[in-house]
């Protein structure tokens, strides 16, 4: 999306860090931010589900906090921090929400996962023992057509205990 | 569980081999696919349900840098590619060139470098239509004097798409006749959209030096896409090669073909370079496969409280093109196999398809082809009865249902059912529910002015498709495959002609091998979707994977383990009738300690054969049905309706399935869960509707309500195992069973809230307004 053939309008650098590795890239200004990052540094795991805000398939952590990133442009995002699912696990296997996610059948279709997971994640990093309601609420901005949620609750229960139990 | 835990065959709930890569970000969506060179394509769609197209000048949009082509249906047509064959041997717009027929209609594709700059061009295009009258309904597109919509079919003289009877007319009169008691339900199954999260959408790369067209899409369905698009365009089979990716959930979405693949692929063809197509939410909901949208009067006839005849007439909806997804001699689908859970001896349905300027689509969403509208329509009209007469509706259940020596039964309108067990799962739910208590609680509460509703739906499903002789898609007859290749080390790869949207095949169909030919779950690696690779199938919905790839995979390890026999024999020494089989091991009877394992055996298929015999350990199987089978299960909710608002909540959800043998329990309630949920969002709040102009309501995900966590209600799951006496390994299928049965019980439930005070029934969705409405209509509004 950003070749520079069709490079009309003006472009800006955005330069962020992505996953801990700093990233620069020349764009259109009216990028957004998923775009960016699915075609611009070709981190597909982040998706697209809708055109209006409300699906959450998109959501990545711009400085830890969970945002949709087809409602923001790359350009607003300078300078900050971001994390993609592509950035969860680490040299020692998977991040605890992952492998909750794994373990409690959390996923089908893989589709809603990576959006979940993140909004999951900032969610228990401010409230580490949340009750089965707050956790429906806390993920009321992310849609699942497969699981029906039970199991993404679970996982997210079971994230927060082992959370608790490695602390 | 008769393998080991190492082994990993049938019962086990393990975790699922797809997870890692989806997790990790990883999995490959068709959107995820670059390929070098490759163009983006948009699609200018209508904004007008009804009109002529009286000229189209893209020279703006042609002209804006960036811009390769703008392709209308004047451009295909010299291709002969305007109009393509739908699912149910209709014709379908591809682009449209005569008129447009519903809001949404594909009227020109940019093709572009980038796909902001496709979007851009959109913009520039200018389309002169002369409106006509839109038709939004199947009843007035009957009228006499309605605007003809398809006025591009030589002998389409009115809007009347078909007529369909099944049963026995005659039969169903006589016992109208000697009844005692009819009771009628007039209800309209509204239009809904199964709404994957993932949209729909391909790369297609037509190769200019070899003529092979490569196309990645969002398809449930991929062999019978490849055979379909080779009528289509024309190319030959062999040059098609359909790679159906990672899909982000399907649910009878991603069925039929879309004029979006067939552009995108011509286009690549024309230009010589891939060209991706991704589509918008938008273009999701107002232009693809649609479900539901049948008007249906339904009728059952009693004696006492015994059911003696039904009868249903049904109108269905079908948009501007007839473009059903089902087998093609059965117009209103399995819809007869509307008698349900019940031994009920007459039956007739009467079943008229109309167009309209809608989208089309008829497809099955989480439904064995019309079965959720018979499903919903007899558990709705058995509610109805049961208060009508005054019979608590669990009583009126237990008294018709099929009995389990009835079984094989054949149903009034011709299905045989295979097995089943009604009464058990209902009282394994009312038990759960702690039903008997509930209905005291239930008493008391409407003492003191609180509504409580408790509802219960015991459906029957038939899932499973073919048999192929009565069963077809477009004329290719219901049957799937399975190729199992046994390496010489012993681990295995298996191609399935079927293709996982999230049901978890690699998982599940890796525990069948596991089973039958004691090979570890881990080292079966199972792979689907690529039509050069894998064996012919008819593809993913209906609930036919487990029923009919899940019984070839059975079948050829099968097969495979017969020819281990042989082999370890030969290395034993022994004639092959004195080997036995059992988990993994072929052994000498009478002297279990001379064994061979699998993977000895596998090895010597390709280093140590006896002579004659043809080398390699591989085989393929085409299974062909026998017959469908028949899960069914017993759903029992409770409500609590808010006298103040109309607000309605479900309290409690039971879901007791019987779906024969379980493969992976874990995958199986995962399953259940996600049909319970849109099951739920069917009977509450998903809706796609028009204004009386045409104009799609509903476009969007914040128009078109999906539930989230928050309005999900908590399930309680439970089961009984009736298996299927026809399957290889007695399993059903379950990928459909909660949406086919849930929606009866959500709203049986708040029916049965207000049913005391003469309210009978309330429109899907059941909203809190149509609610509140009801409350007034009784004054029991606050
Ligand atoms: S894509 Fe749906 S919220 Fe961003
Ligand atoms: S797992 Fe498919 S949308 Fe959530």
């Amino acid at each position: 999306m950003t070749e520079a053939t069709v490079a009309t309008p003006p472009v800006q650098t955005v330069s962020v860090t992505v996953n801990g590795e700093p990233k620069s890239a020349d764009v259109e200004p009216r990028l957004l931010l998923v775009h960016f990052l699915r075609e611009t540094l070709r981190l597909t795991g982040t998706h697209i589900g809708c055109d209006t805000t409300s699906c959450g398939a998109c959501t990545v952590l711009v400085d830890g906090t969970p945002m949709k990133s087809c409602t923001m442009f790359a350009v607003q995002a300078k300078g900050a921090e971001l994390t993609t699912v592509e950035g969860l696990a680490g040299p020692d296997g998977l991040h605890v929400m992952q492998q909750a996610f794994h373990e409690e059948h959390g996923l089908q279709c893989g589709f809603c996962t990576p959006g979940m997971m993140l909004t999951a994640i900032a969610f228990l990093a401010e409230n580490p023992n949340p009750s089965e309601d707050e956790i429906r609420f806390a993920l009321s901005g992310n849609i699942c057509r497969c699981t029906g949620y039970q199991n993404i609750v679970k996982a997210v229960q079971s994230a927060a205990s082992s959370q608790a139990e490695g602390s | 569980m008769a393998t080991a835990p190492e082994v990993r065959g049938l019962g086990h709930s393990v975790m699922r081999k797809e997870d890692e890569r989806f997790l990790r970000g990883k999995g490959t969506y068709f959107d995820d696919v670059v390929l070098p060179d490759m163009l983006h394509m948009e699609l200018l769609r209508s904004p007008l349900p009804h009109a002529r197209v009286v000229s189209i000048d893209a020279s703006a949009a042609e002209a804006l840098p960036g811009v390769v082509a703008v392709i209308t249906g004047e451009a295909l047509a010299a291709h002969n590619l305007a109009w393509m064959p739908t699912l149910s041997g209709d014709t379908q717009a591809v682009l449209a060139t005569d008129k447009v027929r519903f809001q949404g209609q594909e009227v020109a594709a940019v093709i572009a470098e980038s796909a902001y700059v496709a979007k851009d061009a959109l913009e520039l295009i200018d389309v002169e239509y002369e409106p006509l009258q839109a038709i939004t309904g199947p009843q007035q597109a009957l009228d006499d004097g309605a605007e003809l919509i398809r006025d591009d079919k030589d002998d389409q003289t009115s809007n009347h798409i078909y007529h369909w009877e099944a049963g026995d007319e005659a039969a169903t009169e006589q016992a109208f006749a000697d009844a005692d008691r009819i009771v009628s339900l007039e209800t309209h199954y509204p239009r809904c959209h199964p709404a994957p999260l993932e949209c729909c959408g391909c790369v297609a790369d037509v190769n200019p030096a070899t003529g092979k067209a490569t196309i990645y899409m969002t398809s449930q369905a991929p062999h019978a896409h490849r055979t379909l698009f080779a009528l289509v365009s024309g190319l030959p089979e062999q040059k098609i090669r359909i790679i159906s990716p990672d899909i982000g959930g399907g649910f009878g979405n991603k069925v039929p073909i879309y004029p979006g693949y067939v552009v995108a692929t011509a286009a690549s063809l024309l230009i010589g370079r891939p060209v991706k197509w991704v589509e918008d939410r938008t273009g999701n909901l107002i232009s693809t496969g649609f479900a539901r949208d049948y008007h249906m009067h339904g009728e059952l006839a009693l004696k006492g409280d015994k059911m003696v005849g039904l009868r249903a007439k049904l109108l269905s909806d079908n948009g501007a093109f007839y473009a059903d997804a089902q087998p093609s001699k059965l117009r209103a689908g399995l819809f007869h196999v509307v008698t349900g859970s019940y031994d009920i001896p007459a039956a007739h349905v009467v079943a008229d398809g109309a167009y309209t300027n809608k989208a089309p689509g008829g497809v099955a969403y989480r439904c064995s082809f019309r079965v959720t509208e018979a499903s919903y329509l007899i558990e709705r009209l058995v509610d109805t009865a049961a208060h009508e007469l005054e019979i608590d509706p669990a009583e009126l259940r237990r008294t018709n249902f099929i009995k389990p020596d009835q079984f094989p039964y054949t149903s009034a309108t011709g299905f045989v059912y295979d097995s089943g067990d009604y009464e058990k799962a209902l009282d394994v739910a009312l038990d759960m529910l702690g039903y008997a208590d509930l209905r005291e609680e239930q008493k008391q509460a409407r003492a003191e002015g609180r509504l409580l509703g408790i509802g219960i739906a015991s459906f029957t499903e038939v899932v499973g498709a073919g048999k192929g002789k009565d069963y077809d898609i477009a004329g290719l007859r219901m049957f799937d495959s399975a190729e199992l290749r046994v390496h010489p080390t012993g681990k295995a790869v298996l191609k399935l002609g079927v293709k996982s949207q999230g049901q978890g095949h690699e998982t599940t169909f890796a525990q069948i091998v596991a089973e039958e030919l004691g090979i570890p779950y881990e080292d079966v690696e199972v792979q689907e979707g690529d039509t050069d690779h894998t064996p012919y199938g008819l593809g993913t919905y209906a609930s036919r994977s487990t029923p009919v790839a899940g019984a070839a995979t059975a079948i050829i390890s099968r097969k495979l383990r017969d020819k281990g026999k042989d082999l370890a024999a030969h290395l034993l020494e022994v004639a092959p009738e004195d080997i036995e089989f059992a988990k993994g091991q072929f052994s000498v009877k009478g002297a279990p300690e001379r064994v061979k394992t699998i993977q000895e055996v596998a090895f010597a298929a390709y280093s140590d054969l006896p002579d004659g015999m043809e080398p390699g350990f591989e085989g393929v199987h085409y299974y062909d049905p026998p017959n469908m089978t028949f899960p069914f299960g017993s759903y029992a909710v409770m409500v609590e309706i808010d006298r103040g608002t109309g607000e309605w909540k479900p309290l409690r959800v039971v879901a007791v399935d019987d779906c024969g043998v379980r493969i992976n329990p874990m995958i199986v309630e995962g399953q259940i869960m996600g049909g319970l949920t849109e099951g739920y969002a069917i009977a509450a709040m998903q809706l796609i509707t028009f204004d009386e102009d045409g104009n799609a309501i509903g476009a969007n995900l914040m128009d078109y309500l999906i539930p989230t966590a928050q309005e999900t209600p908590a399930f309680e799951l439970g089961e009984t195992v009736t298996p299927s006496p026809h399957h290889p390994i007695g399993a059903k299928g379950v990928g459909e069973s909660a949406t086919v049965g849930s929606p009866a019980a959500y709203v049986n439930a708040v029916v049965d809230a207000l049913a005391h005070a003469g309210i009978r029934n309330i429109e899907m969705p059941v909203t809190s307004g149509k609610v509140w409405d009801a409350l007034v209509e009784v004054g029991l509004a606050e």
